[in-house]
């Protein structure tokens, strides 16, 4: 019999907001949480905008110790996984820590501590054999990104199979997939399952300038990410981190649980075209909506939402909805596809986690999230973006998709039928 | 091939080695065999000046060799090892891929550190000299991600692409990553892991690991399962592999070298080395019984040899654990005590040497150990000649992981 995988608990740390209800206050108002980078001066710098985390790590209960220990990046998903296990009302100790896993992605991990020791054991850059006197402590914590799912397995005391996904920016989705694909596959009956990146630091901005990948529109920044509009102008980079507590759906009924909604299917292909280029067809991407909807056993015209990857460039917005036309033929025009981008930027490897994140939420509400600054339409972009005002529905089945930096793309389908609404 | 999925069983049929003790199958396994030790003072520029003197630096690697220029400017060390060991590998598989869909064709990498060398280098040039001089390939060289996009750019392999970062049992945990997506349907995949973590901020950053053998004798640095041991030597390289379908690879001839049986994966915290006794007993029992395999059927177990003494000391009590009163009759082998751990590429390496293993019928020893502290019969100074039908790999990671890999060599071979 097929194991079914439900979503149980839903934990959130993103732009303009930390915790699931200031994030779905800020998507369903369609607020933009963009602005003028403060992390670091930008000055020099192409792009000097980003979405960034008001995050106080000891106001969600982290102590000292452990915000020295933790990148930021892993700082957020202990507070996302704490807010995650909480709302899934799992006990510690209740269930078999053998039989609970932990997947969760990034796709620059440890960056930023990274640069910000080098510039002390380089003297800001003047040598390559830089001395290591002069390192911070636990920078061997940075170096390595497996630390971000050690780093909460051992806050929840997880003995089951533990594993850091990175595979750029679909890492979040991947993550998510993986999980699933465990929980099916009987190895496991509950994951902790997300992403988390900060990469909001000299080095990762300046290599987005080099490509041009990022908006230099400085001077508006709240309207900045434009996903699908005519004059977008490039993604601008956010930061943040969602953890899904994933179950088995009958462990989940049998502790007498109502979740949110299932993960039913997964896919991720290559393109093998280029490491940052993508082809107008989409066929990759559409490749793995397909084969995500036939391990899902959904029609693609029972699709009744898609959480779009929009980030805002140009090939990326006309890419996608190519990919999203030929899987869902006809169906593609009737169906509203946002970009959640729009207000939270895109954070890399997390935010596929925290736009499945979104999708459960949506489910659950029956709220389509906006395409915030959507004004002009292109003409290769042709379907119903949901332009910046939310939109009641009733969601059954939604699928998210992404595309990463490597050729990667990738593809989650999720159903819910009847449940509580939360 | 519709086979149910059940029933897609996987199996290795090339192997791509890099390796500090021999790149190529060959040369490999003869200086593995032999127990060759290649540890040596780091000769890598501007890495002579930390308390990390000894290590396994891939010396007779030329990138420009076996990879195309516009693919080397583009990438970092660890993607160069990568794509050249693919490359080996294919041709080892005889696998003509550009015959195959190209969906059916994966690849998977783990990956402990990325391109740390590539990264300094934009580093500098940005805090040296500002952001303008950052090229534009940092964004595609660094991340954990580049190997795998480059290989399934440059061989044109569109199946599902993945990475994973657990670190040294990453390079176990890929395996079982690459074994379901040929259950879900691919019909090849190119995995395994690569590292080059010798350059100098990628060392400091090293310096952290409580495990790190700080030694300054060669002769001395990496000695696991004797009572010097004094933490493990790191390694540059890795090996990736070919593994295909079973049917698909015999309907075309392929040569099998191995099945790819089960795995099984646990956590146990990091630095509580006490504790993977456990987590090591569980992950072994996982695997086999996802293998169908009994205990008294492991033939070899390649160790994950951490080279403390009491990491040491856990994995001996995991075995016998597991293996019963076997276990001090079970050869235990440790290779990698003559290269040094590359993190995921070590485990990588254990699968790649232990399938010459199973299928030389030989058992490699573990170079340079001669007392051994605990209950094991580990392989030393000379290479055993055993029948080997079945070998199980072991892994840990830094970070907590503990992976066990089970391989068997093809029915009818023995």
């Amino acid at each position: 019999m097929t194991r079914r995988v439900a979503v149980t608990g839903v934990g959130v740390v993103a732009p303009g907001g930390v915790g699931v209800p200031a994030f779905w206050d800020m998507l369903t108002a369609g607020r933009t949480a963009t602005r003028g980078i403060t992390l670091f001066d930008p000055a020099g710098f192409r792009s000097r905008i980003a979405a960034e985390c008001d995050f106080d790590a000891a106001a969600f209960g982290l102590s000292p110790q452990e915000v020295a220990r933790a990148d930021r990046y892993v700082q957020f998903a202990m507070v996302a996984a704490d807010e995650a296990i909480r709302d899934s009302g799992l006990e510690p100790g209740a269930q078999d820590p053998w039989r609970t896993g932990v997947s969760l992605g990034t796709a620059v991990g440890g960056t930023t501590r990274l640069e910000h020791d080098y510039v002390r054991v380089s003297g800001e850059g003047e040598r390559w054999d830089v001395d290591h006197r002069r390192a911070g402590p636990f920078l061997e914590r940075a170096f390595t990104p497996s630390v971000l799912a050690s780093a909460v397995a051992e806050r929840f005391g997880v003995h089951g199979a533990v594993q850091t996904v990175s595979t750029g920016c679909t890492s979040g989705l991947d993550a998510i997939g993986y999980a699933f694909q465990a929980i099916e596959e009987d190895l496991a009956d509950v994951y902790i399952a997300g992403a988390s990146d900060s990469p909001i630091s000299p080095i990762t901005v300046a290599c987005f300038d080099a490509i041009r990948a990022t908006s230099p529109n400085n001077d508006d920044p709240e309207h900045a990410s434009r996903p699908f509009d005519a004059r977008r102008d490039g993604f601008v980079m956010g930061e943040g981190a969602a953890v899904l507590v994933l179950e088995e759906l009958e462990h989940a009924r049998a502790r007498g649980v109502d979740p949110y909604c299932e993960i039913s299917g997964f896919a991720t292909f290559g393109n093998a075209y280029h490491m940052t280029g993508l082809t107008r067809e989409g066929l990759e991407m559409s490749m793995a909506i397909d084969t995500a909807l036939d391990h899902a056993r959904i029609a693609s015209c029972d699709i009744d939402y898609v959480n779009a990857h929009g980030s805002g460039t140009k090939q990326n917005d006309r890419h996608e909805t190519a990919a999203v036309k030929r899987s869902l033929g006809e169906h593609a025009y009737r169906t509203p596809m946002s970009s959640i981008k729009s207000m939270v930027g895109h954070s890399l490897g997390a935010i596929g986690a925290i736009e499945v994140a979104a999708c459960t939420l949506a489910m659950a509400r029956g709220v389509v999230p906006p395409t915030a600054n959507y004004e002009d339409p292109d003409p290769e972009c042709d379907l119903d973006y949901v332009p910046k005002t939310a939109r009641e529905a009733r969601l059954r089945r939604v699928l998210s998709v992404g595309s990463g930096f490597g050729g990667f793309q990738s593809a989650v389908v999720m159903s819910r039928d009847g449940g509580r609404s939360r | 091939m519709n086979i149910p999925a059940a029933e897609r069983r996987t199996v290795i049929t090339g192997l791509g080695i890099i390796a500090p003790n021999g790149m190529g199958t060959d040369a490999f396994w003869k200086a593995t065999r032999e127990g060759v030790s290649v540890l040596d003072r780091i000769t890598r520029e501007g890495c002579d000046g930390y308390p990390l003197r000894v290590a396994g630096e891939v010396r007779a690697f030329d990138p420009g060799v076996m990879v195309e220029e516009r693919f080397l400017v583009q990438t970092d060390r660890f993607s160069h090892f990568a794509m050249a060991a693919a490359d080996l590998a294919l041709q080892n598989a005889q696998l003509r891929t550009e015959e195959m869909p190209a969906h059916r064709v994966g690849v998977v990498t783990a990956a402990g550190s990325g391109g740390g060398e590539f990264g300094q280098r934009e580093l500098q040039r940005l805090w040296g000299k500002g952001p303008s001089y950052v090229g534009p390939y940092q964004s595609i060289a660094w991340f954990y991600a580049a190997s795998t996009g480059q290989i399934s750019i440059r061989g044109g392999f569109k199946g599902p692409c993945g990475v994973v970062a657990s670190d040294e049992a990453g390079g176990l945990d890929a395996f079982a990553h690459a074994a379901r997506s040929i259950r879900n349907g691919a019909d090849a995949v190119v995995v395994g892991a690569t590292e080059a973590p010798l350059a100098p901020y990628s060392m400091v950053c090293q310096l952290g690991y409580p495990e790190l053998s700080r030694s300054e004798d060669p002769e001395r640095a990496y000695l696991p399962f004797t009572a010097e041991a004094c933490g493990f030597v790191p390694a540059e390289g890795g090996a990736m592999l070919v593994v295909e379908e079973e049917a698909a690879a015999r309907a075309r001839g392929a040569p099998v070298r191995a099945v790819v049986l089960g795995h099984g994966a646990t956590f146990t915290r990091s630095s509580r080395w006490d504790r993977s006794r456990e987590g090591l007993a569980r992950a072994i029992g996982a695997a086999l019984e996802r293998s169908g395999c009994a205990p008294n059927e492991i033939d070899v177990v390649f160790a994950d040899a951490l080279g403390t003494v009491e990491a040491d000391r856990a994995e001996a009590l995991a075995l016998a654990d597991v293996l019963g009163p076997r276990a001090a009759r079970v050869p235990v082998t440790a290779p990698k005590a003559g290269f040094g751990r590359a993190y995921g590429g070590a485990a990588a390496l254990d699968v790649a040497a232990a399938v010459l293993a199973l299928e030389h019928g030989t058992v490699p020893p573990t170079p340079r150990v001669t007392d051994v502290c605990h209950d094991l019969d580990l392989v030393t100074c000379r290479p055993r000649g055993v029948e080997l039908r079945t070998a199980l790999v072991l892994s840990r990671g830094l970070m907590g992981s503990n992976a066990a890999l089970v391989l068997r060599r093809p029915e009818g071979e023995i």
